[in-house]
């Protein structure tokens, strides 16, 4: 195992739209990588920059650390699944597949034996001889697949590779995808704003958010320890207090919010300091008295029932929500009661907050 | 009841339908199929001595057309097209490339390059190359200047010359379908195809020359057929040794006043035209994009 890819300060601007921010990551080989984040984040233009179709504005992309800002995308051994799929119209699904091998000049007869064998792979046999015109969109994806790894590249990019089919062959896809990337043993960095897509597939996430790279991680440790709270809040569901930490003790801090406090398990966080408190729903609980730690209340307003999951939504003095997830058949308060929500203090995240000066923090004080 | 449906639904939609479309097919009929079928009425008749047209009906003026004066001039003639087709698609294909693939606003720039001269008579324009490359002409007189030649050069009258006017002349007919056909090319693909290693080289002739044959094909049409019938390029340019089938007709209709013999020569020029737009047809070519 060695770094693959790596990005050193990666940076990009186009005129004055700074895209991509001081961006860096690197890539272990054979893992399946995800960079994640809402449209408009930077994440094409990182891969694009990766396959050399654009420039970094400063910074230096190295491939099994060899520096690579010098040659052109058909120089790189990268390869790429674009999400509009390109391919060939005017060649044959064999001919589309085939191309790479073409192109580095490989023996007739090997290529004929390895498109068989790739498109054996990817379940598309019999249709060699079809145009992409006369595919669905999941055949069509998977020629732009098998099209990309009959190259056995070092690193395969795939842009949003599922984001135009529906939702049940989506999901199939994801499957299969994950499955060739084992059985290949190809590094993969795959680029998605579907953070469900990110965390069944990816052995890390790097998410990203306004061309900054906000976390690293399995999506275990995303998920369970989000670092910023834009990963908090993009990465499942979650309830997010803003506050500031108004009791130190040991290992706990106790944070006042707008509604009361609450109390959470954490260290290195400062009297004074502005933090953001993240607790997944399925780790709320309610009491009907005061738990120790906690003085927020809140009104049952609503249920949502979500496939075999129901959502209570609780909502708080000053018109906030919470929302409180159990499993169907598990006991909920009545809609209309008052309860004490709290959560036990290890599953709550804290997070230190962007503008965290304590200073700034001091000066800004309004008691709740 | 039966009736009177109908006769509501003939004033529902086939009259306003004739109304609007009744015009339209009056113009054609007056000015396009009924002076083809005069063309081709004349085509078969015959002259008398005074090369008065006789309404008498022969095939004599076809007969002609099969000497081999006439078919040596066929011949030219398609061979200056040909070449002015080639040359028109070499210079004509990288500059709409690059028309198409610029961004900014050069693009309008660029293109307004192609468009303007049409908006000065092409005839005029083909007595301004004549000027130009005259043995007392701009670019003579600065070839000796530059103490290149001292003679000036024979420039005029050769078949060099017509292709040249007539590369001039119809090379808009071919950027305008190129330009067409490679805006529309996806960029995706390109980058495809250098994604999966071909050189810039490869990519032209396995991606961007296939793609965009429809406009390569069209151009063609539209640069072949007229540069069988200019004949005021040859006339200025090449001063009658490169006759082409336009120069042909035009004499029989004026100086040899010879109309059925122009007639039947005009139907020669439809009948290829024809056969072209059907091979054109015949191998994809798309008839929206030669604005039949
Ligand atoms: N060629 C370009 N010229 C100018 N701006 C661009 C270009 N490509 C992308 N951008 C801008 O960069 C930002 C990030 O785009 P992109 O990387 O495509 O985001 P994502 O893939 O995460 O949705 C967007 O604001 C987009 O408008
Ligand atoms: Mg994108």
């Amino acid at each position: 195992m060695g770094h693959i890819v790596e990005l050193e300060n990666v940076n990009k601007i186009y005129g004055t739209n700074h895209v991509v921010k001081d961006l860096n990551l690197t890539v272990e080989e054979g893992e399946f990588l995800t960079l994640l984040g809402s449209s408009g984040c930077g994440k094409t233009t990182t891969l694009r920059m990766i396959a050399g179709f654009e420039e970094p504005t400063e910074g230096s992309i190295k491939v099994e650390g060899e520096s690579i800002e010098e040659k052109e995308p058909f120089e790189r051994d990268v390869n790429t699944v674009f999400q509009s799929y390109a391919l060939f119209p005017h060649k044959t699904i064999f001919d589309n597949i085939a191309y790479g091998l073409k192109m580095k000049k490989v023996p007739k007869d090997e290529i004929k034996e390895r498109v068989k064998e790739i498109m054996k792979l990817v379940q598309l046999e019999g249709f060699e001889k079809r145009y992409p015109s006369q595919l669905s969109g999941g055949q069509k994806q998977r020629v732009a697949i098998a099209r990309a790894l009959i190259n056995k590249p070092k690193v395969l990019l795939l842009d949003e590779p599922l984001g135009a089919l529906d939702l049940k062959l989506r999901k199939q896809m994801q499957l299969e995808l994950k499955r060739l990337q084992k059985k290949l043993n190809i590094t993969f960095i795959y680029v998605t704003h579907d953070q469900e897509e990110a965390l069944t597939m990816s052995d890390r996430i790097a998410i990203m958010h306004d061309g900054i790279l906000d976390q690293l991680g399995t999506p275990t440790e995303i998920y369970e320890s989000p670092a910023t709270k834009f990963v908090a809040t993009f990465i499942g569901e979650t309830n997010i207090f803003d506050g500031m930490v108004s009791l130190v003790n040991e290992d706990d801090v106790q944070v006042t919010i707008e509604n009361g406090f609450i109390s959470g398990k954490a260290e290195g966080f400062r009297f004074g300091e502005y933090i953001t408190v993240s607790v997944r729903p399925e780790k709320m609980k309610y009491s009907d008295t005061h738990v120790h730690g906690f003085s927020i209340v809140g009104t049952v307003k609503d249920y949502v029932y979500v496939g075999s999951v129901i959502k209570c939504i609780v909502a708080l003095p000053n018109g906030n929500e919470l929302k409180l997830e159990r499993l169907a058949g598990q006991s909920l308060p009545e809609i209309g009661s008052y309860i004490y929500p709290y959560w036990e203090k290890e599953d709550a995240v804290l997070i230190h907050s962007r503008e965290n000066s304590i200073f700034e923090a001091l000066d800004n004080i309004t008691l709740a | 009841m039966e009736k009177s449906h109908s006769k509501h639904e003939w004033r529902a939609n086939t009259l306003p339908a004739m109304v609007m479309v009744g015009p339209v097919t009056l113009v054609l009929l007056f000015l396009v199929v009924a002076p083809l079928i005069f063309v081709g009425i004349m085509s078969l008749c015959k002259t008398d001595e005074y090369y008065n047209v006789v309404y008498d009906f022969t095939l004599v003026n076809y007969a002609k057309l099969i000497s081999p004066d006439y078919l040596k001039i066929y011949l030219q003639s398609l061979l200056i097209a040909f070449f002015t087709t080639v040359i028109c698609i070499l210079l004509g294909y990288p500059f709409s490339y690059i028309i198409a693939r610029t961004k900014s606003k050069k693009k309008t720039l660029l293109y307004m390059l192609v468009i303007i001269p049409f908006w000065t008579n092409s005839l005029i324009r083909i007595y301004g190359w004549r000027t130009f490359l005259g043995s007392s002409g701009w670019l003579n007189s600065l070839l000796m200047l530059l103490h290149i030649t001292k003679e000036p050069v024979d420039m005029l009258y050769k078949t060099g010359t017509t292709i040249l006017g007539m590369v001039y002349c119809l090379i808009p007919f071919m950027i305008l379908p190129l330009y067409t056909a490679i805006e529309k090319l996806d960029t995706s693909l390109l980058e495809a195809s250098s994604d999966l290693g071909a050189k810039p080289v490869k990519t032209l002739f396995e991606v961007i020359i296939p793609l965009t044959s429809s406009g390569i094909f069209s151009g063609s049409i539209m640069v072949f057929i007229p540069c069988l019938g200019y004949f005021f390029v040859s006339n200025i340019l090449g001063g009658g040794n490169t006759d082409v089938i336009g120069n042909l007709i035009e004499r029989q209709f004026k100086s040899a006043n010879n109309w059925p013999l122009g007639a039947a020569l005009s139907i020669i020029l439809i009948l290829v035209t024809l056969v072209l737009v059907k091979i054109y047809q015949k191998l994809g070519g798309d008839m929206d994009s030669l604005g039949v």
